[in-house]
């Protein structure tokens, strides 16, 4: 078991073939919208003045407090997935329907109610098929 | 969350990888939702039909649903498309839209869904019956058949409702379940309303009331039409997927009212709600049919402008059924004699017409004054039909 904080979230969907995820977090304060937000097929984050512009969320463990903006988000991180630009797994404080719908389309790892606050850039995030998400000091 | 033994077996994959993806979207936002189970649906509609609202993400996961052998379970129609699937070119659509456009559509018509590309399918062979559970996507279509007919569906997204057209079932919550389609605040309206008051209304309400569900007094009779432009607004400026009317919808004599929050609209209420929407004076081209127009209204359109000449375009938005009946009574004829257009399969909202020149849109449709500026960049002029005509005849 990694050293560090221990957190229960709810999970939104985890694919069953998958007991954990482990990576490196990419962490944004701010709402994320995908549709206009994240390139699919490259994963690059193009949100004019977005905290993580310029950034790649490929193999990351993308975490953000809540989605925003267009429903068409969801066919974006399909997308994603399906280009081969996805993050590992996706952490929310509260998980909407647009990245919900999106996450279980995709079969991409995505748990909520987490404290998103907690977790830094850069950090090794790892997320188990309960929910509990580990993050190293 | 309950699952029958059908439930079990898609879930567990048993009937392939695409049925078993669609009942997992279900269940995790049943699961989000507080749902005990699935509901069988009588029918579903589905939007996110538009390239330009979907793009090439929305257009290539269609794709792969299709390639993937999804069909659907229920009557499933189709939300309008971004242009006339038939009259594209002649109506100055670019070839590539186009072609992306038929993509799109070509992989819901291998679903099996009907390509009616219609905004009111209830006006073109998509009906449910009072109190049947139904998934539609389309939010005034979804407050249409929710209010004026007493079906049930909750405010489906593009993904959910294909989802549950291809399951045939939608988890069991919100607007499904009786004690959640109460009335929460009453709205005395002081005005007789005539013609686009009835979407300045809405426009107003859903600003006022947002997700809430309106109980309406004040309304002494009013057309399907006329509700048809209510519900539409509501849904637009705010969330609101089901009203009553006293007197008028069909649960509304079920309704307490008594401790409820209470809103009036005065006249001078709604001459402000026009100040607010026309932001444009001169306008480049007329839009009808938002939602799309029945046929009585293509009718009204066609007496106003009979004889006359437009020096600008006019269209009327409707679905291809409408169209076909138009051209039959010989409405289409006399529109187009006056210099306007019946375009079927799309709408303003969600075509490219920012892209076609025009700048500022005249409407008759509290939805599309709500709509237009943020998704086509148009400036909008919003008045009754006889006054748009008015503006624009030689």
């Amino acid at each position: 078991m990694m050293a560090g904080k221990e957190m229960k979230g709810r999970v939104i969907y985890f694919p069953p073939e998958l007991e954990e995820v482990e990576g490196e977090a990419i962490v944004s304060r701010t709402p994320l919208s995908f549709y206009g937000g994240i390139d699919a097929k490259s994963g690059i984050v193009i949100e004019r003045g977005h905290e993580l512009e310029g950034k790649n969320v490929k193999d990351r463990i993308l975490v953000f407090p809540n989605g925003k903006g267009s429903t068409v988000g969801s066919y974006v991180i399909y997308g994603l997935k399906k280009n081969g630009f996805a993050p590992k797994a996706i952490i929310n404080k509260e998980t909407e329907t647009i990245v919900a719908t999106g996450a279980i389309l995709a079969g991409i790892p995505c748990v909520d109610k987490i404290d998103t606050e907690e977790i830094r850039e850069g950090q090794r995030i790892k997320v188990m098929k309960d929910g509990t998400v580990y993050s190293t000091r | 969350m309950y699952l029958g033994p059908d439930d079990e077996k898609i879930f567990n994959g048993e009937e392939g990888e695409i049925r078993e993806k669609m009942i997992k979207l279900l269940v995790n936002l049943g699961e989000i939702y507080g749902a005990d189970k699935l509901i069988p649906i009588g029918s579903a509609q589905v939007s996110g039909i538009s390239y330009k609202s979907i793009g090439d993400p929305g257009m290539e996961f269609l794709e792969d649903v299709a390639d993937k052998g999804a069909k659907v379970r229920v009557l499933t129609y189709i939300n309008p498309a971004g242009m006339d699937l038939e009259n594209w070119r002649e109506l100055g659509f670019s070839e590539d839209f186009a072609v992306h456009q038929m993509r799109i559509i070509d992989a819901f018509r291998r679903m099996g869904m009907v390509i009616t590309a219609t905004c009111t399918p209830y006006l073109s062979g998509n009906v449910p019956r009072f109190r049947e559970h139904v998934a539609w996507a389309e939010s005034s279509a979804i407050s249409f058949i929710n209010s004026v007919i007493g079906a049930r569906t909750n405010r489906e997204g593009g993904p959910s409702a294909l989802a549950a057209s291809i399951i045939g079932k939608t988890p069991n919550y919100g607007l499904h379940l009786e004690e959640n389609r109460r009335a929460e605040v009453v709205v005395d309206v002081e005005r007789e309303l005539k013609e686009s008051d009835w979407g300045a209304l809405g426009y107003l309400v859903g600003k006022m009331v947002k997700n809430k569900i309106p109980y309406f007094r004040g309304i002494k009779n009013a057309r399907v039409d006329e509700l048809k432009a209510l519900g539409a607004a509501m849904a637009a400026s705010g969330a609101v997927a089901l009203y009553h009317v006293e007197g008028i919808t069909p649960e509304a004599h079920l309704q307490s009212i008594d401790g409820l929050e209470r809103i009036t609209v005065t006249d001078s209420d709604l001459e402000k709600a026009y100040e607010t929407l026309n932001t444009g004076k001169e306008p480049d081209i007329v839009i009808f049919g938002c939602p799309h127009a029945s046929i009585e209204e293509i009718n009204t359109v066609a007496k106003a402008v009979e004889g006359k000449r437009l020096k600008k375009p006019l269209w009327i938005c409707t679905s291809r059924a409408m169209k076909e009946v138009a051209n039959r009574m010989g409405y289409t004829q006399t529109i187009e004699k006056a210099g306007g257009k019946i375009v079927a399969d799309t709408c303003m909202v969600v075509s490219p017409i920012e892209e076609l020149g025009f700048k500022t849109t005249a409407v008759n449709s509290g939805k599309a004054a709500c709509y237009l500026p943020g998704f086509c960049k148009q400036n909008v002029v919003f008045k009754s039909v006889d006054e748009l005509i008015g503006m624009v005849v030689e």
